[in-house]
């Protein structure tokens, strides 16, 4: 068997041992030494990787494997991985991880909590490794339903309202989503559902004949996996979603999840419809310009400590599209970085704000003040998150926009330049909604009585907040190794949608 | 060379030492944990300092010059830190005169910061996070003037930005330290996106993120490479004219944020919020003249490619020297008038940076005077305003306050910070055998060559300088005593921790002074700081030119007569007269003429409340309400249509047959 299955395989591992698991001990039991595994088998996938991509410098897709599922449809399950996938799949891992950690103190119904939590993990997985276009959809189903109920359940403030929307607008992108996978299955010959195959129209996959019904699919397409990026103006589900959400269940989303989109964005709509990339990227390059700076403006005027953090997430997840729209290498490089990073560091955030609001039981910035008397250690992380997230350098923010800005810059026309500067202005509003905030919770002297009691975080949210801390600072002070592992994944991708370049089309 | 790498190396591990290890031992109190991180981190600074000292003796002595006489450029150590396609991100150290320069500039004064703050932090809470701080600042501002090229520059500008963020915000529980903070960063952060757009216009249009385009730079391993970057391709051909000097343009306005140029000046005298010691460390020696510093940088291409532009820096400078003098006069905080000073003293390097000409041949040295001298002041002024701050740092110590009004008559109870205090002054004021004098009289120099209006105008501001520092320093040492303040705590000297650094700095103020002073009247060429520091790199001896020299001493010597006649008696008629002839101008002037409120405005008003507030409102009640209507009417419409699945058979039956009976009738009449 191939070994990126154990990637699905250990989740299901889990959910059998969480199902036979008897008390609180056996659940995190099981779940600790799952997502440890789980950890321990992306970082090994990353060597791998390495190794296997210097013997074999020409195949896009590395430890391909395929099964014949519904062969009447030419459905199969095919998995593969190139440098992209890779560091999703580490991301994802890593967030898992911590994420089992920041829940370690989880109740009510531990354990059916941790089912809905290992089964949305499992989906996340396998939507990273699959290439089959109908496996990602599946996968990617398989990783929306969950958070229904863990936020429904789980969740805080109105959370059946939340859960409710975010379901409904999550679903309603995956109806795009289908009509569009569809499309490029019937478009394209009908013959595979394999996105290598369709792309290098291999295996009796044609280029499309239809370029309108081209150009529909692809605005299907883009705009199903750009509402889970939390495109504008489709984002708003994200800040309600977040701000019912558990801690754990918010890292996941804000960390991985929302990654989904920007991964599905690049890796299907644009790589596998080249021609409507050209010539309708435009009109999604001004939607995910608008969302970098209108996400930052709408952060600076929150109260809630998610809302915040949710609408900056708007704006740095609007930074992802619109860096894969710019359609160069180095600026796809710098959005997979920014996946990264933002997954990393937003996940920090919500597990911080988490713990906070754990504390105090209030996410309101008016009710918050000198916070790093009181619970020094978490006031100082949340620092540290905050310069990641206004791209302090040494930090993994700071890379990926350097990256991403470089790699605008370099599009030729006024269009792409105008938009450059515009989501350039997003680095210093970043900084004012920061530094409000930091100056307004951590700073100061704290004016609550109830609040000097409190006490400092406990091992195992130091254990998983300091783990963030590492890999955001990892990727932050080496980013070479990382973008050379990205920068062997978005360069066919690139070249894809390069070969279209006659369908271009610029405003101006 | 390659042990220059240590000079970064060791404050980022001093840094994580102090900043991570909990240096409490419990049951032995907080006195360990602040000697440890203490001498960690002055010990650290302190083999810096050496090896900066060891790098400079080895550069300008030792390393064997270019054929035509310059310094050659080295480059101990580079390595890509981030591909970019075409381009890369390279972090290295590069040594040549100025860099080499400011390496001795910063260790210094941060050496002597780092002794100073043993005695002036001692017991505050946060010693050993004060001290993880300062080795970050230093690491960043020296890792800043090493950078090999403008994006690894932007890198360690944005480091020293947050660690002067940090370090102005060391009393985080004041109100006034997180607001000054907050605006210290937000301030720079503003001119720092017109920095990084600078940058990517420059970094796209040549193709390179290199300081010059022309000239050899050696490798540690002995090769010598010919800078990369071509002029001469289709790309830099085309838009040399155009985009180069926008790009320029738009990285000055980052040098001028971090530099507090008019009208990005107002987060600096808020700055004052910090530990004194941090002010003179980096809002007056080193990090606020990294603006500076960043033209220098590129002043190769400024000088080749956009000398036109170099006005904007001139009015810029000019305009900004002139207005913080004019409110250093009427400001009653000490720090603040020191302050304003290094905002004035900032835009008089800014001035003569801009006032080079393009020069060829025998002229180019000429020409480009004003470069040579605005290093120049750099390094004085760095020596004798961190002096004058850490004597404004010992006096605040004595009194507790930084109100003038607190003081007077210090110069009985604090001897040697009078004295110390007096040679900085004078310094500063432009007196002759005082190494300001030499430095600004080389500014003064270039103005004039420049353009008469421009040499008079500075002189005009270098007559102010004299008038508010001698304002400053009678209002303290002088003046009328607060005795009933003096009498509830008597004010003493400061312990020798704080002492020995005023004293190493006037020396060093007194000593560069001396000897440039007599350089440039019997023409010694080793003594003058041409021979290290020129635009051209190749030498140049100071001459001065007596008609300005004795210009400016007279007008200055003016200054602080006027100053004392006003400001020296007990009694100040003179002084209460004033404020009562133009009491709206002083008010104006105490106010720093509205600025803060202008941009209170601009940010509050029409940021927060026209842009924030609307988009927030708009995405709530709008967009987010759109959804919600669809869901609504999804709603609605299935609550009106339940009702016809009622189970009732008959009523089934009757839409049934209905149904037939329409369609037939449709069919009927259309066919």
């Amino acid at each position: 068997m191939n070994f990126l299955s154990i990637f699905v395989l250990i989740p299901l591992l889990m959910l059998l041992g969480l199902w036979v698991a008897r008390n609180l001990n056996q659940v995190r039991g099981v779940m600790v030494a799952g997502s440890t595994a789980l950890l321990a088998l992306a970082v090994y996938l990353v060597f791998a990787f390495l190794e296997a991509r210097e013997a074999d410098k020409v195949s896009e897709m590395l430890f391909t494997a395929s099964f014949n599922w519904f062969p009447a449809l030419n459905i199969k399950y095919s998995v593969g991985v190139d440098g992209i996938s890779v560091a999703m799949l580490l991301l994802s891992a890593i967030i898992v991880f911590t994420g089992t950690f920041a829940s370690w103190q989880l109740k009510p119904l531990t354990k059916e909590y941790f089912l809905w939590f290992t089964l949305l993990s499992m989906g996340v997985f396998g939507f990273f490794i699959s290439v089959d276009l109908f496996a990602m959809f599946m996968f990617y189903e398989i990783a929306l339903i969950p958070m229904y109920l863990l936020i429904g359940i789980w969740g805080s403030g109105k959370k059946e309202y939340s859960a409710m929307k975010l379901t409904l607008m999550l679903m309603g992108g995956s109806a795009f989503l289908m009509c569009g996978i569809f499309g490029i299955y019937y478009g394209t010959g009908a013959a595979t559902m394999n996105i290598v195959d369709i792309a290098n129209h291999a295996n009796g996959a044609v280029p499309f004949s239809n370029h309108s019904l081209e150009n529909l699919w692809f605005v299907f397409t883009f705009t199903g996996f750009g509402v889970l990026g939390a495109m504008f103006p489709f984002h708003t589900w994200s800040p309600d979603g977040h701000a019912s959400a558990p801690t754990a269940v918010s890292m996941l989303h804000a960390g991985v999840l929302m990654k989904l989109g920007g991964y599905g964005c690049f890796r299907i709509a644009m790589y596998l419809m080249p021609e409507a990339a050209n010539e309708l990227g435009w009109i999604f390059l001004c939607l995910t310009g608008i969302s970098v700076v209108y996400g930052a403006f709408s952060a600076c005027v929150q109260t809630d400590l998610k809302y915040i953090n949710a609408y900056s997430s708007v704006s740095h997840c609007g930074l992802v599209l619109f860096a894969i729209l710019m359609m160069n290498q180095v600026a796809a490089t710098g959005a997979i970085l920014q996946m990264l990073s933002h997954g990393l560091m937003t996940a920090l955030f919500f597990a911080l704000i988490g713990m906070i609001y754990g504390r105090t039981h209030t996410r309101d910035v008016r009710e918050l003040s000198g916070l790093m008397k009181i619970m020094p250690f978490l006031a100082v992380c949340y620092v540290i998150a905050g310069l990641a997230n206004l791209g302090l350098p040494g930090l993994s923010g700071f890379v990926a926009e350097m990256t991403i800005f470089v790699g605008s810059f370099s599009n030729v026309g006024n269009f792409y330049t105008m938009w450059t500067i515009i989501a350039c202005t997003s680095i210093v509003i970043t900084a004012v909604y920061i530094l409000r905030l930091v100056g307004k919770i951590l700073y100061g002297v704290c004016e609550n009585e109830h609040h000097k009691l409190l006490t400092d975080a406990t091992w195992d949210e130091r254990f998983s907040v300091v783990c963030l801390i590492l890999c955001v600072a990892g990727l932050g002070l080496t980013p070479w190794w990382m973008s050379d592992l990205i920068g062997t994944g978005t360069q066919p991708i690139i070249d894809v949608i390069n070969s279209a370049k006659e369908f271009l089309y610029v405003p101006f | 060379m390659s042990y220059t790498l240590f000079i970064l190396l060791l404050p980022l591990i001093s840094f994580l030492v102090i900043g991570v290890v909990d240096m409490d031992i419990p049951k032995t109190g907080k006195v360990w944990s602040h000697k440890a991180a203490g001498l960690i981190g002055t010990a650290s600074l302190g083999i810096v300092t050496i090896l900066s000292y060891y790098t400079a003796f080895e550069y300008f002595f030792c390393t064997p010059r270019l054929a035509d006489g310059t310094l050659p450029t080295l480059v101990p150590f580079n390595a890509t830190w981030l591909p970019l396609g075409n381009l890369h991100f390279d972090l290295g150290i590069l040594l040549d005169p100025i860099s080499v320069m400011m390496l001795i500039v910063i260790s210094t004064v941060s050496l002597m910061v780092h002794i100073y703050s043993f005695g002036y932090m001692h017991g505050e809470t946060g010693f050993q996070r004060y001290y993880a701080y300062l080795s970050l600042f230093t690491m960043s501002m020296l890792g800043l003037v090493l950078a090999t090229n403008i994006f690894q520059m932007y890198l360690f500008w944005e480091l020293v930005g947050v660690s002067s963020y940090l370090l102005i915000g060391f009393y985080y529980t004041t109100a006034p330290a997180i607001a000054a903070s907050k605006k210290a960063f937000i301030v720079t952060r503003f001119a720092d996106m017109f920095f990084l757009v600078g940058i990517l216009i420059f970094g796209y249009y040549t193709q390179s993120f290199n300081f010059s385009f022309a000239g050899t730079v050696e490798y540690a391993d002995g090769a010598t490479h010919f800078i990369a970057c071509n002029p001469e391709t289709a790309l830099i051909k085309n838009a040399a004219m155009t985009v180069l000097p926008i790009s320029l343009v738009l990285m000055f306005i980052g040098g001028a944020g971090k530099s507090a140029m008019f009208p990005l000046h107002i987060w600096l005298p808020d700055a004052m919020e910090g530990p004194t010691p941090v002010s003179a460390l980096i809002h007056a020696a080193t990090m606020v003249v990294a603006g500076v510093f960043q033209i220098a940088r590129m002043f190769p291409i400024w000088i080749d490619y956009a000398p036109q532009s170099l006005s904007i820096v001139v009015v810029v400078g000019a305009f900004t020297a002139f207005y913080a003098a004019a409110v250093a006069c009427a400001q009653s905080d000490i720090k603040r008038v020191l302050a304003f000073s290094t905002i004035s003293q900032i835009a008089f390097m800014m001035v003569a940076l801009g006032v080079c000409l393009p020069g060829h041949g025998e002229h180019a040295n000429h020409a480009s005077l004003g470069y040579m001298a605005s290093m120049f002041h750099l390094f004085t002024h760095a020596m004798f305003k961190a002096c004058l701050f850490l004597g404004a740092g010992c006096l605040i110590h004595a009194v507790h306050s930084n109100e003038m009004s607190m003081m007077g008559g210090m110069r009985k109870y604090m001897p040697i910070t009078h004295w110390t205090f007096l040679i900085s002054c004078l310094a500063i004021a432009g007196i002759p055998f005082f190494s300001g004098f030499s430095s600004k009289d080389e500014i003064i120099s270039a103005c004039f060559q420049y353009s008469p209006i421009c040499g008079w105008w500075m002189t005009g501001v270098a007559a102010m300088t004299a008038f508010y520092m001698f304002r400053l320093y009678y209002g303290i040492f002088w003046g009328t005593e607060n005795k009933e303040h003096h009498e509830h705590h008597t004010p003493h000297e400061a312990p020798w921790t704080m002492t020995l650094p005023l004293v190493v700095l006037s020396v060093i103020t007194v000593g560069v002074g001396i000897f440039t002073t007599l350089g440039g009247f019997l023409n010694w060429d080793w003594a003058s700081f041409g021979s290290i520091v020129t635009a051209t790199g190749t030498q140049y001896t100071i001459h001065f030119d007596a008609k300005i020299a004795a210009t400016s001493t007279i007008i200055a010597l003016i200054s602080i007569g006027l100053a004392t006649w006003i400001f020296k008696g007990e009694k100040q008629p003179i002084a209460d007269k004033m404020y009562a002839a133009a009491p709206r101008l002083h008010r104006w002037a105490y106010k720093r003429f509205y600025m803060d409120e202008v941009y209170q405005f601009i940010t509050h008003k029409i940021i927060f409340a026209r842009i924030s507030k609307p988009i927030a409102w708009f995405d709530r009640h709008v967009i987010d309400a759109t959804f919600d209507l669809m869901a609504w009417c999804t709603h609605k419409t299935s609550n009106l249509i339940k009702g016809v699945q009622s189970g009732n058979v008959q009523k089934y039956a009757l839409w049934f047959f209905g149904g037939i009976i329409v369609l037939f009738l449709i069919m009927y009449f259309t066919c």
